[in-house]
């Protein structure tokens, strides 16, 4: 980092949309050979001001300068042409093309009659492709790779143009521990060719593995930048949030009351087999696991959405069977499914009309929706979940994350259900909303709610179950209490080592 | 300031830009055929848009939810050669009740299919067009059905009466957009009609029986065709067997230009109303002018075209967009 020229500056950019504004004098350097850290809760402008920077936006005031001469970014392909290239969190990958398609696609190099060159075509991307060192090539089908190998991709066609600076957004969403690892390796291999990266991520671990500089952003205001090897993460996460940010293991200990639900040797095809635990009143049951693992199969199943093949669901020691979520709400069970957007809510629907949305048949006078039950239920829960929204006419699709989970969290509270899962409860969601999340749920189970939490998240895990039921390859390896878990102990579990079966 | 109000503007076009560019289109008409705002000029347009528009008012219903129902010009010419036969041989008393009953059967078997079986309504609406359109034939043996003794029979009413000094097409019109209107934005059934169309599967999730509601859609677009059919055969008394035909595509257009959208969830009952009449008064101008009715085809569909990619452009802010 001899250059001390920023490869990239933002100064006072200002971004107003109709009633928020996003962007309030937001200024960020980029020095070549930098890995940059943006970070800060969902909703507090690193999208926006990314999108300014790739020229999706068009900023109210502030300039943008790429080697300290100011531009006008018009057009993501301008910001391209200026040697800034993203890697998004979702890919834009065509499955049906090849590799080199993908990475070269508009501008295929041509022979006569428009005729596409594939010998130059697959040569240059196997030049690329050998830098990154990956185990395919050029003429492989996108749609054959893994998600890691794919955003691989998106990082050689970044690559294509020679960049100034990298923008990874959220780039280990999706990846395994060793695909990680190779795109640190990837990072640090375009660090030493100078150029800059800015990578945005809630994950701490990462942040403080691979960044040099940490900048944060909060309600659309500039916080600061701080030197990674002198900060720690609670420096960080409080200049996030404002304050400290609690990840400890679970230890309250309050009253349990009688079993709630009680599932026997339920199955389900290929998805999990001879699935047996409890939940009592009063408790969390954390299922811990892999992905594929069948945790979020055996919650489906319990609400109604697939058919077990085999095996009983207890409701307060009665056998019951459930063939479809009406079955499952009128017994009292709700389900916060995993993906939000998909399968949470109607993000064309206001807040107020997402809430009750199962219970819309009750909110009636006369024949006529009533306005004022659904306004009381929907204040009562803005209220008790602390939803921020300027009221509830909002469109669900322009909250934050960690306010749309908190809209499906309140849809399924204002059910008053016996049990209460909750698939994923963070996925997405920033720091602030997850700790928020996190408390809500230990609330509930003192309140009496059976509550199970399914998570890919250790410490999410440890932090708000009483009880962990390890599964690997849809069946239940080991349960642990919370007194007796620990992080050696669960991982094995999950991997298929040290289970019941193997003890 | 300046920028406030055009932020301002802005936001009100998106939002009630149909209404906006009804009202612009009226002035400019107006001005430029002064014939076009006499009243029986109006009158006359939103009679003869009447069975459009109560077509109209059902596949509201079916887009909203996310579907597409192309089989409703076919199914008016159904109702029409159904309720002309009947009425000669059981009397108009029996012959309505019949016709309502037996085009709600077909409302209801593509409910069941496309609802329950989830087939795409594409298809299976472009198919029933076809089918029902033989079997409006087999029904007729092809022939046009006429009411024998037309001077013997109140079946007029629907068709050639008034109320109040109101057509009673017109009457129809309003009555149904007031209740279906309702229905749409006031009943837990509407509601869900928004949802499924909005997000099908977030809509399971939340214990809403999406096939079951897809399946209710259709039953109100067949009853909407239905009293549309109703309507035709007692103004004219008599009919062809292809009364309805094309009939699905000018009420597409008219939904569309009401701004309902494509992909479901969004639309309302007020503003396909709205899109009916823009659809009527367009050909109504287009002829005061002095075009030839078929250059109306054109004229029409350019319209609809620019209204759906102003639509589009308002929401991203942009008239042309790399992203969607």
């Amino acid at each position: 980092m001899t250059d001390t020229t920023p490869a990239l500056r933002l100064d006072g950019i200002v971004k107003t949309f109709p009633g928020v504004r996003a962007l309030d004098g937001v200024s960020l350097e980029l020095l070549p050979g930098e890995v940059h850290a943006l970070m800060g809760e969902n909703g507090a402008g690193k999208s926006t001001l990314m999108k300014v920077l790739g020229g999706i936006h068009q900023p109210d005031a502030g300039t943008i300068y790429i080697a300290e001469t100011p531009v006008v970014m018009t057009s993501p392909q301008q910001a391209k042409r200026e040697g800034v290239v993203f890697i998004h969190q979702e890919l834009s990958l065509a499955d049906e093309l090849t590799v080199a398609e993908n990475i070269f696609l508009g501008e295929l190099p041509r022979k006569s009659l428009g005729r596409v060159d594939w010998q130059t075509l697959y040569g240059n991307t196997d030049r690329i492709l050998k830098t990154l060192n990956v185990g395919f090539d050029a003429r492989t089908r996108v749609g054959d790779l893994s998600i890691a190998n794919q955003q691989m991709v998106e990082i050689a066609r970044a690559l294509t143009v020679d960049p100034r600076a990298v923008i990874f957004d959220e780039p280990t969403a999706s990846l395994t521990d060793a695909e990680k690892v190779v795109l640190f390796e990837v990072i640090a291999d375009l660090q030493s060719r100078g150029v800059g990266v800015i990578y945005i991520s809630h994950r701490m671990e990462e942040i403080f593995k691979i960044t040099d500089r940490i900048s944060v952003l909060r309600d659309g205001q500039y916080r600061g930048t701080l030197n990674t090897a002198e900060t720690d993460e609670e420096e960080v996460t409080q200049l996030m949030i404002g304050r400290k940010l609690d990840l400890s293991r679970n230890e309250s200990h309050h009253e349990m009351g009688d079993v709630a639900l009680e599932v026997r040797n339920l199955s389900c095809g290929d998805l999990f087999r001879d699935v047996s635990f409890t939940v009592r009143r009063g408790e969390v049951v954390g299922f811990y696991g892999l992905v594929g693992a069948g945790r979020t199969e055996i919650a489906e199943t319990i609400f109604g959405l697939r058919d077990p093949s085999g095996g009983q669901i207890l409701l307060n020691g009665e056998e019951v069977r459930i063939h479809s979520p009406q079955d499952a709400i009128r017994r009292g069970i709700s389900l916060v499914p995993e993906d939000r957007k998909g399968q949470g809510l109607i993000l064309g629907m206001n807040c107020r009309d997402n809430m009750t949305l199962p219970q819309v048949d009750d909110m009636t006078a006369g024949p006529f929706v009533s306005d004022g039950a659904e306004v009381a239920i929907f204040d009562q829960y803005r209220d008790k979940l602390d939803i921020r929204t300027p009221g509830w006419r909002q469109m669900v699709g322009n909250l934050s994350g960690g306010n749309q989970q908190k809209i499906v969290i309140g849809k399924w509270l204002s059910m008053r259900p016996e049990v209460l899962i909750v698939d994923e409860p963070t996925r997405g969601i920033d720091v602030g909303s997850k700790s928020e999340i996190h408390n809500l749920i230990r609330d509930l189970a003192a309140q009496g709610y059976a509550v199970i939490v399914i998570s890919s998240e250790m410490p999410e895990v440890l932090h708000v179950s009483d009880r962990i039921v390890a599964m690997y390859s849809g069946r239940v390896m080991r349960e642990f209490t919370s007194e007796e878990v620990t992080e050696d102990s669960l991982i094995q579990a999950i991997s298929g080592i040290g289970g019941d079966k193997v003890a | 300031m300046a920028e406030l109000t055009k932020q301002g503007l802005g936001r009100f076009f998106a939002r009630q830009g149909i209404l906006v560019a009804f009202v612009v289109f009226m002035i400019v008409f107006a001005l430029a055929t002064p014939r076009f705002i006499d009243i029986d000029n109006i009158a006359g347009v939103v009679r003869s848009s009447a069975i459009l528009g109560v077509m109209a008012l059902g596949v509201t219903f079916v887009v909203i939810g996310g579907n597409l129902d192309l089989s409703v010009g076919s199914m008016m010419s159904f109702s029409t050669i159904v309720v002309l036969d009947l009425h000669d041989k059981l009397g108009p008393a029996l012959a309505i009740p019949a016709m309502f009953g037996l085009t709600l059967c077909l409302g209801a078997f593509i409910g069941f299919l496309v609802g329950y079986l989830k087939l795409n309504s594409l298809i299976v609406t472009l198919g029933m067009l076809s089918a029902i359109h033989g079997l409006t034939l087999t029904w007729s043996g092809g022939k046009n059905m006429d009411i024998a003794d037309k001077d013997a029979t109140w079946f007029g009413v629907f068709g050639q009466g008034y109320v109040a000094g109101v057509p009673s097409p017109i009457v129809i019109f309003a009555l149904l957009a007031l209740v279906l209107g309702v229905i749409l934005s006031r009943t837990p059934f509407g509601r869900k009609v928004y949802a499924v169309g909005g997000n099908g599967t977030a809509a399971t999730f939340s214990g809403i029986p999406r096939a079951r509601v897809v399946f209710m859609t259709y039953l109100v677009s067949a009853f909407c065709v239905a009293t549309a059919g109703l309507i035709q055969a007692s103004r004219s008394m008599g009919s062809q067997n292809t009364v309805g035909q094309g009939l699905e595509l000018e009420v597409l257009a008219a939904v569309i230009l009401g701004g309902a959208s494509l992909l479901g969830g969004a639309g309302t009952v007020f503003k396909t109303v709205i899109g009916v009449l823009i659809l009527g008064f367009i050909q109504n101008g287009l002829l005061l002018m002095g075009l030839a009715f078929y250059a109306q085809y054109v004229v029409t569909w350019v319209i609809i075209i620019l209204a759906v990619w102003l639509d589009i452009a308002a929401k991203r802010g942009r008239l042309w967009s790399p992203i969607a």
